[in-house]
């Protein structure tokens, strides 16, 4: 997956978590907790979707990775880029 | 073998099995009782339904509000508002002796009632919701302060802080005479600052809503399947043992029966426990009248009433119960939507603290006297502070501690739980956890919030 790719994955995560959020304006270098109401279990859910849908293993200790769009797709497209987009 | 074993089909093991099931896991969940719901059930009889437990559905929020246990349930569940269909409450109503406070939805008709029935403390009573907003969840050691330490150092009138606690106790307090400061805090968010609802067709729309969506993810559900005992291997529990002989094994287990009545299943405790569990018990006296209360000048959802200035919660001590205080429900008074229409029949549901201990050691006979007994008694107490229904009822049911006992197994039939919550889930064995009213959240959205708390820090993280 390209990381453009990855960053539609992500959004399409995000509705599926917090589908009151409006997603349209999400700013990538700000983090999801200065723009949406996510809370800690929001977080273990994004770990959890990318887990459950790509296999992807994140370990609690890089889990502060994910604070922002920008941020998460960095740490993710080393992870993901010889993943075939669903 | 199972990934994780799901003690309880009440809200709480529904919630993480939910969570559970959604995230690939083999789950199954076993029910001793034929029907699900635990506490919070629902029945039929005589062609009507009644609805157990659930009187209110507290944290009620307007849609759309994204924060708080309500939404956060729904979020995590994957649900939308709609599945839970929540109808806000009319408006309820603390009454004591010669003065009331009437709350609705949100705090501003409480604080207003403060300030007009107690002008001298709305300051103070200010000075409360501000220490309460800061409070987020807290540690075991300030969760366990005295909640009538901090009223008494925030309030100045002791009838106040009674008229407070009544229904904060009432809707969560597993221990007597005094709350847990946390728990204290848990229950004004959720009645006070969030407030109460109801679907218009009861409980079992909620329940049947958690039983679809864990069925649809895989999740396997037994009911008439209870367990015997809890098999353990050094510091791990590896399967259960049921009542009809059959061995289950499973990674780890996640326990709604209670924290003395899971430890009392485990093979490897054989000591007494000294834990204790909760006593508190309830009777209920259901009122079916031949019309609803509003034809009769009564609109309240929710009244909390204490037939003098001090308040007594604590297990009755020389009577099967005590009609002092009590709770009155009328499903009826809610703001349902208008294409829903009205509920069939006007109902008025009455609350009493009971013995359970009393209870258990009646006769059939006696048991059947003493339920017809107590139902005029707490209706004869509750009619002091509502009008007097008496005379149009056409269908009576009560159900005691004994209902309650053989509907969740709890010890005593205990309601909210035991007075010492265990925050974190944890027991002796390293993949043994509990959920539900033991772990520390009460209500059905505390329940369905505790299974998805305890799912998501020990059963999903590996």
């Amino acid at each position: 997956m390209t990381s453009s790719e990855i960053r539609e994955e992500i959004l399409d995560i995000l509705e599926n978590i917090a589908p009151d959020e409006d997603l349209s304006d999400l700013t990538d270098d700000v983090a999801f907790v200065d723009q949406l109401e996510l809370d800690s279990m929001d977080f273990l859910d994004i770990v959890m979707e990318l887990r459950k849908r790509h296999r992807v293993q994140i370990p609690e200790e890089d889990y502060t990775e994910l604070a922002s769009m920008a941020s998460t797709v960095a740490y993710l497209t080393p992870l993901m880029k010889d993943m075939q987009k669903a | 073998m199972y990934d994780t074993i799901i003690i309880g089909a009440g809200m709480s093991g529904l919630a993480a099995g939910i969570r559970l099931a959604y995230f690939d896991q083999r789950v199954c969940i076993l029910e001793r009782h034929t029907t699900i719901g635990g506490l919070n059930s629902f029945y039929r009889l005589g062609g009507r339904d009644y609805d157990v437990g659930l009187h209110a559905v507290t944290n009620y929020v307007p849609q759309g509000t994204k924060r708080g246990p309500l939404a956060r349930a729904l979020k995590q569940l994957r649900f939308t508002r709609d599945d839970f269909a929540l109808a806000p409450q009319i408006g309820s109503r603390i009454a004591f002796p010669g003065v009331h406070l009437d709350f609705g939805n949100g705090i501003d008709l409480l604080e207003s009632e403060v300030a007009s029935k107690f002008p001298a403390q709305v300051d103070n009573f200010r000075r409360l919701l501000a220490r309460l907003i800061e409070y987020d969840d807290l540690d075991q050691e300030s969760f366990e302060i005295s909640a009538r330490d901090v009223l008494n150092d925030t309030l100045s009138d002791p009838l106040l802080i009674e008229m407070l606690l009544c229904p904060l106790m009432w809707y969560g307090n597993a221990r007597e005479h005094d709350m847990d400061f946390g728990q204290f805090c848990i229950m004004f968010r959720s009645i006070f600052l969030e407030g109460f609802s109801r679907p218009f067709a009861g409980v079992r729309l909620i329940l049947k809503n958690l039983v679809r969506k864990f069925r649809a993810l895989g999740g396997e559900l037994k009911l008439r399947s209870g367990v015997e005992r809890i098999h353990v291997e050094g510091d791990q529990a590896v399967g259960v043992v049921l009542d009809n002989g059959e061995e289950l094994e499973g990674r780890r287990i996640l326990s709604s029966a209670g924290l003395v009545e899971t430890l009392r299943l485990c093979d490897d405790v054989t000591e007494p426990i000294d834990q204790q569990a909760g006593r508190l018990s309830f009777c209920e006296a259901i009122s079916v009248l031949d019309r609803e209360p509003q034809k009769l000048g009564y609109d309240r959802t929710i009244l909390f009433f204490n037939d003098s200035e001090t308040f007594h919660w604590k297990k009755p001590d020389e009577l099967l119960c005590d009609v002092r205080t009590g709770v009155i429900c009328s499903p009826n008074n809610y703001a349902y939507d208008p294409a829903d229409g009205q509920l069939p029949d006007g109902v008025m549901r009455m609350t009493a603290l009971a013995d359970f201990d009393r209870w258990s050691h009646l006769s059939e006979e006696a048991y059947r006297l003493e339920k017809l007994r107590w139902y005029d008694r707490i209706v004869a107490s509750a009619v002091q502070f509502v009008p007097d229904f008496r005379g149009h009822v056409v269908e009576t049911d009560m159900f005691t501690p004994r209902t309650i006992r053989r509907f969740t197994w709890h010890d005593n039939g205990a309601v909210y739980g035991a007075p010492e919550k265990r925050l974190n889930g944890t027991t002796h064995l390293r993949n043994l956890f509990l959920c539900g009213t033991d772990q520390g959240f009460v209500g059905i959205i505390g329940s369905i919030v505790s299974g998805i708390s305890i799912a998501n820090q020990h059963c999903l993280r590996e």
